[in-house]
This record gives C-alpha cells, structure tokens and sequence, in this order.
C-alpha cells in the first residue's frame, strides 16, 4: 500500500500537535555561578578557570548574589511563585564538557514555580492570545566548550579525540520550562517562536541576559507530540535541540509535524528521543537515544547551603520589573504615531530605547527615529559598530533642536552628525569648528542673491517676466556661493521678491 | 528478600564508570543491601515533619558578591592534564552520544 506523503496543512488537519519548551539562557554575570572567575565571551583557552569550575578535589562553591537575584526578577516577570525555600542538586552523568563529573543544578526545589507568559499570534480570524503556563524557571552552570578534531564532519562521530575548554564551564544558566501548551492546532510553530521572541524580549528589558541565540546566551529545545484529532490522547514526544535563532524555532517545530505526522500515518511508531535541528534543511535528525540517558541520579548538593529568599528583597526587586515589551512596544507606537513597518524596523535595531529617551529630551517623534534609523543607522553600518555607540541620545536631540530652530538644515545636521561621530566634539563644537551655520543673515544673502543675478541676468529676466520655474538656476547659484548653508527656501522667498514676483 | 539486586550494582558500576569483577559485584550488592536496610529504619523513624537534611549546618544563603577575581593561569589549570593540545585539555574520542 502506498501512502500520500502529508504536507503541512494535511498533518494539521489530522493531527493535533502537543508543544512544549525549554530554553536555557546565559545570565550576564560578571562571575560565574559558584567561583569568581570571569564570565567574558571569547577570552583564550582555559583562562577563566580555578579548581571550583575545574572540578579539582577539595574545591568549594558559594553562589554569586547577583545570580540569585536575576533569577528571581526572571521569575517574578513570567508571573511565577518564588520558592521560599529552594535547594541545588547534582544532576550526575560524564561527559568530557562536565569537569566535575556532575552538574550543579536545581531538581524537585526550582526556585521559582507555575507563572505563565502571553503571546499574540496572527491566525485567520486575526491576533488570538495563547497562554503558555510556566512550569519552573530553576538555576544550573552551563558546561565547557568541546572542539572534535579528525575524522571528515568535525562532528563527533569519526573524531578521534576531542579539546576541551573549561572557560564556559560553571556560567550562571537559567532553565526556563514551559507546561505543555494545548490548543495551538496549526500554529504551534508561530506560538514557539512568539513564545521565543516575547521571553527574549523580557529578558533583554530585565537586563539579565545578552540574548544572543548566534552567540548561544540564549537556547532553545522544543518538545513535541502528536496525537489524532479528537482522540484526547498524548502521543511520544521529540525534543529537538540545536535551535540557534528564532526563525528555526518556526521551522523546527513545523518540520517536526510533519516529520511526526507522516511516521504515524505509516504506521509507525515515534522514539522518544533527541533530535537536532539542521539550519541548513529546516529537518531534524536523531542525536541520542533518550531511554538509557536519563538517569541522572539527583541528589541535593551537600557543598551548598539551601536559599531562602527574604520577602522584602522579593519585594523590591518586583518593583524594578519593568513594562512588559510587547505593551511598551503598542504604547510607543501610539504615542509616537508611527507606521508598522517603522516600528517593525527600530525593533529589529534595537533602537527603541534610544528613541524614547531621545523624544524624552524634547525632539519631535518622526525626527527622532529618522535620525537614528537613517543617518545614524547609515554611518554605524559604515563603520560595523552599533548605532548607540557612535553618539549620544542628548546630542541627537540638541541637533535636532537646532533644526527646529532653523539653524540647521537636514543637510548641514549630517555633518554635525558626523562630526560628532568622528570625536570632534559636541554639536556645538563641531557647528563652531566647521562653520556650519545657517545663513540667514537677509543682508548677507541679500548680496549673494544680487551677484548671483548679475551672474545670470537673462535667468533673471525670465523669472521677471513670470517663469517662476526659471528661479532654481538662480536659488542653486545662492546656495553655492553660501557653500550649502543658506536656507533654501528663505533664499527663495527673498530672491522671488527681489525680481518683483513675491506675494 | 534483597533491596538491591546484581544488576542494579552493575547497572550501577557503569553509571559511575567503576570496573568490577562478577565477585566484587557478588559481594558489594549484600553490602549495599545491609546499608539501604539501615537507611530503611531511619525512614521508618523520619515522619512528615521532619526536614530532610542535606547538611548538617542550619545555615540559608551563604552568598558572595558578583566580583571577578584572578583565576588560574592557562598552565596551571592545565598542569595536572594528562594530556593537552594548544592550550585545552584533549580528551579521548567520546562515542555513542551527541
């Protein structure tokens, strides 16, 4: 019997796919989790080590404070319960990245428990809220870095042995695992990665976390079943790994359906088993078998003292939670009365902030984010570096100003833009070192205006005799001999007036 | 009737990559067996309100603060590897996992 091959839609139609995630993020500590080690992207081999995070016998952990605290502002943002009273624990396996041979981690004690997050889809019957219920967010280290040298891939199989660098070995993690999340139907990759996008956005507002998905600071692992319609029924899942931005959450999850799908329509049945996510083709192929692997023999961590948050510091650090970004990001746009696309586009740039504290310092909305998504954006791209790095938000806002004011024109503020970017000095600085003020000076342009006309004296009898279009000939002369600094328009006024054709 | 069995001890043995002969196996599962009926009579005595004790200090949130302190240099972290390759440590070919 041959069967159709299910595309997308087919398997939605028939199956109905049970969801469930768990992301790890990197917390940007300074130190690292239990040692004082630096926790800094990049540094040589096997520098940010000590006998804690090289599991050397007689070593002790201490937990680093501020960890703690993130943790804790990460659950209290997913609306979580914080423990009152919270435990480590080793979660024991070998692995060469895992010096000590175990994982300091959190098992049946996280320290924060059952929030939730919601996230806006697109459907066909237009945006619909999904809730996804917050399992626990719990505190583990993140483990080496292993390089497979020989065989052909680079990849572990066929290595003949591997290097390792301890540097990552003990940087404070977060797991945050979702419940299973019911209903998507066929939007389940869509909720992934809305859920992805809206807890990276939490996370960077929080000020825990660097986020990067290409870096790794941010990861995510996707669960997921299949089960008939209508049946009730929990299929085998498949958690897929590797997922490294979060369009592949989108894709990994879909290809999964469909992969899933497709095995049960044959007649087959699903593994319960790892899988990885391959960028390249949008598929997934099996990693380790899940049935032998799990037996991590937990036990609480004898080195490290249980945690019990003070209420109060639960408290204070509730008050720093800030504005949800997906409510920030309507409000803004409201305010600012911006286009989607707009929107879409500072939020990509990550210029958002900068934009709101540069209106908050007086400048008009549309210019403001002219300014730092146009010539700002233009001249960091130039130079590979980020927008907010080349000037600061006071000094975008004062040249704005100066525009306002008619003292500069769009034209003489990118040079001030420029200036300034290129380290000489305020706005004020680079307008006074350069010259670039705006001629309006009516005797002043008076005079260039006449020489200009004795220059052309047949442009300006056409213009007297009503060809007003003539005048540009004129008006260019003028801005030339003001070297582009006059106001053209007022240039134009003085000019049109001068050969009897002002109003 | 035994708590623990053979298997269990050599299941065991592997999980903690300990090497042991069929005899040492033989004699460590009727060891591990009087050990878990003396943890038995302990549970039997622990009752709800108990707190289980993972150490024996009444002590709750020893922290440090964020600080970054010196760490080892690379040659000292590496002193003690019994083998290394530029500046990591090289380990043998990991099999079957991923």
């Amino acid at each position: 019997m041959t069967l159709d091959y299910l595309d997308y839609k087919a398997a939605t139609e028939k199956y109905e796919p049970t969801l469930g995630l768990e992301v790890h993020v990197e917390l940007n500590t300074k130190s690292k989790m239990f040692c004082s080690c630096a926790t800094e992207f990049g540094a040589e081999p096997n520098t940010q080590t000590c006998p804690v995070c090289l599991g050397l016998p007689g070593a002790l952990p201490v937990v680093n404070a501020k960890a703690i605290e993130s943790s804790i502002l990460i659950g209290l943002a997913l609306n979580c319960s914080i423990a009152p009273y919270s435990r480590f624990a080793r979660k024991n396996y070998f692995y060469p990245d895992m010096p000590k041979n175990f994982q300091t981690s959190q098992y049946d004690e996280p320290i924060c428990v059952d929030g939730y997050l919601d996230v806006e889809v697109e459907t066909d019957d237009g945006a619909k809220v999904f809730r996804v219920d917050i399992e626990r967010v719990h505190m583990e280290e993140d483990t080496g870095k292993s390089l497979h040298v020989g065989g052909s891939t680079g990849r572990i199989h066929g290595a003949e042995y591997s290097l390792l660098d301890y540097n990552r070995a003990g940087i404070p993690l977060v797991e945050i695992v979702t419940r299973i999340v019911p209903g998507t139907g066929k939007y389940a990759p869509q909720v992934a990665r809305a859920y992805v996008t809206e807890l990276r956005d939490i996370l960077r507002s929080l000020g825990v976390s660097d986020v990067k998905m290409e870096q790794g600071s941010l990861r995510c692992d996707a669960n997921l079943s299949l089960a008939p319609i209508g049946s009730g029924e929990l299929g085998t899942r498949s958690e897929t790994k590797n997922v490294n931005s979060l369009r592949s959450v989108e894709r990994a999850v879909s290809g999964e359906i469909e992969r899933q799908a497709n095995r049960l329509q044959a007649g087959e049945r699903i593994v319960q088993e790892t899988r990885h996510f391959l960028e390249e083709s949008g598929q997934t192929r099996p990693g380790r078998s899940k049935e032998e692997a799990e037996d991590y023999r937990y036990f609480p961590e004898p080195d490290l003292v249980p945690i019990t948050p003070d209420a109060n510091w639960i408290e204070e650090l509730r008050k720093r939670i800030p504005e949800k970004p997906s409510i920030r990001r309507k409000r803004l746009q409201t305010e600012w009365d911006c286009p989607d696309k707009e929107m879409t586009s500072l939020v990509n740039a990550e210029l958002l902030d900068v934009v709101e504290e540069t209106i908050e310092l007086g400048a008009e909305p549309t210019r403001a984010r002219t300014w730092w998504l146009g010539e700002i954006s233009r001249l960091a791209n130039e130079k590979e570096v980020l927008p907010t790095s080349l000037i600061t938000t006071e000094f975008v806002a004062e040249i704005i100003a100066l525009i306002v004011a008619g003292e500069l024109t769009d034209k003489l503020a990118r040079q001030v833009v420029e200036g300034v970017v290129n380290g000489e000095g305020s706005p004020k600085e680079v307008i006074e070192k350069r010259g670039l003020k705006v001629v309006s000076d009516d005797t002043a342009l008076m005079l260039a205006i006449e020489s200009a006309i004795s220059a052309q004296p047949d442009t300006a009898e056409r213009v007297r005799g009503g060809n007003i279009p003539a005048a540009g000939a004129l008006i260019g002369a003028v801005m030339k001999a003001t070297g582009g600094q006059a106001d053209a328009a007022k240039v134009r006024e003085l000019l049109l007036r001068h050969l009897g054709q002002g109003e | 009737m035994t708590a623990i069995s053979r298997e269990d001890v050599a299941h065991l043995a592997k999980l903690a990559r300990v090497e042991m002969t069929p005899v040492e196996l033989d004699h460590m599962a009727t060891e591990l067996d009087h050990i878990l009926s003396a943890v038995k009579r302990v549970q039997e005595v622990a009752t709800q309100d108990i707190q289980p004790t993972s150490h024996p200090l009444a002590m709750t949130n020893i922290f440090r603060d964020d600080v970054v302190k010196p760490s080892l240099t690379n040659s000292e972290a590496l002193s003690g590897a019994p083998a290394k390759i530029d500046g990591r440590f090289k380990v043998p070919q990991i099999l079957g996992e991923e």
